[in-house]
């Protein structure tokens, strides 16, 4: 199982700003590994975020973000302790879910 | 000792069961795995192309047109193309999408963003890019497709890990 993501909600006006930091390898399937064997692609193909059951950002990405990769968005209409939801899953059919507390 | 007629009936027919069981299992799955592709459009299409009109086209879009009220922030020179940080800012009304393209990449989209209704365009993150090359961010809104692009310097490649 994956680490946990690390993730940031802050209010600030009436916007609500979510930075995300995931764990993840982010194989691309291209890189060979130190015996000259492809490395066999594993990245996170799609990431949901959602305040109140309602989602405020979704996402399909392929290999080409960032090892262990970095995300911030912003949304409307969230108010103070008020949890935010990141899901993701990969290709290896792996998902994980965190959540915090806008701040 | 050879098998009473009783016994090798009742293993015969837990055997047929076992196998109807397996049968009613799996057909249903294939049915539905056929079907599912032609529900909805593939979101992963746009991912085959190589080109930013192969991918605007992948999207279902056409002659996407260039526009200066997306701002897109990205490093002139990106020393480790493996980690380049990117800001995408989108001023067009009724902004739906955000897509990032780096056309020299193996596959030129990286990532697709979907603004629902009440979220702002805007998206920061931190994209691959195998050589110096221009990065694009397409931007999707009810008209039709944007883009911008900058080009940015990559002294070693992302492809590295």
């Amino acid at each position: 199982m994956a680490d946990p993501m690390r993730i940031r909600a802050t209010l600030t006006g009436d916007t609500v700003e979510v930075k995300v930091l995931m764990s993840h390898p982010m194989e691309t399937g291209l890189r060979k590994d130190a015996d000259g064997k492809l490395v066999p692609a594993h990245y996170i193909d799609t990431v949901k975020a959602s305040y109140n059951g309602k989602d405020v950002m979704t996402a399909e990405w392929g290999p080409a973000v960032s090892k262990n990769p970095f995300l911030a968005f912003r949304f409307k209409g969230g108010s103070k302790g008020e949890k935010v939801t990141v899901t993701w899953h990969d290709t290896a059919g792996d998902t994980r879910t965190d959540e915090a507390a806008i701040q | 000792m050879s098998m009473s007629r009783r016994a090798f009936l009742q293993t015969g027919a837990g055997a047929t069961a076992l196998l109807v069981v397996a049968a009613a299992g799996f057909t249903p799955r294939l049915g539905l795995a056929a079907t599912e592709p032609a529900a909805a459009p593939d979101p992963r299409k746009p991912f085959q192309g190589h080109t930013l009109d192969e991918v605007v086209k992948a999207m279902g879009g056409s002659n996407a047109q260039q526009s200066s009220e997306i701002a897109l922030q990205a490093p002139e020179i990106a020393e480790n193309g493996a980690v380049v940080p990117l800001v995408i800012e989108s001023k067009l009304p009724g902004t739906r999408m955000i897509a990032i393209v780096s056309e020299k990449n193996p596959h030129a989209l990286s990532a697709v963003f979907n603004i629902p209704e009440g979220a702002e365009a805007y998206v920061m993150t931190r994209v691959k890019i195998a050589e110096t090359s221009k990065v694009t961010a397409i931007v999707q809104t009810d008209k039709g497709f944007f883009y911008t692009d900058q080009l940015v310097k990559v002294t070693l490649g992302g492809c590295g890990g």
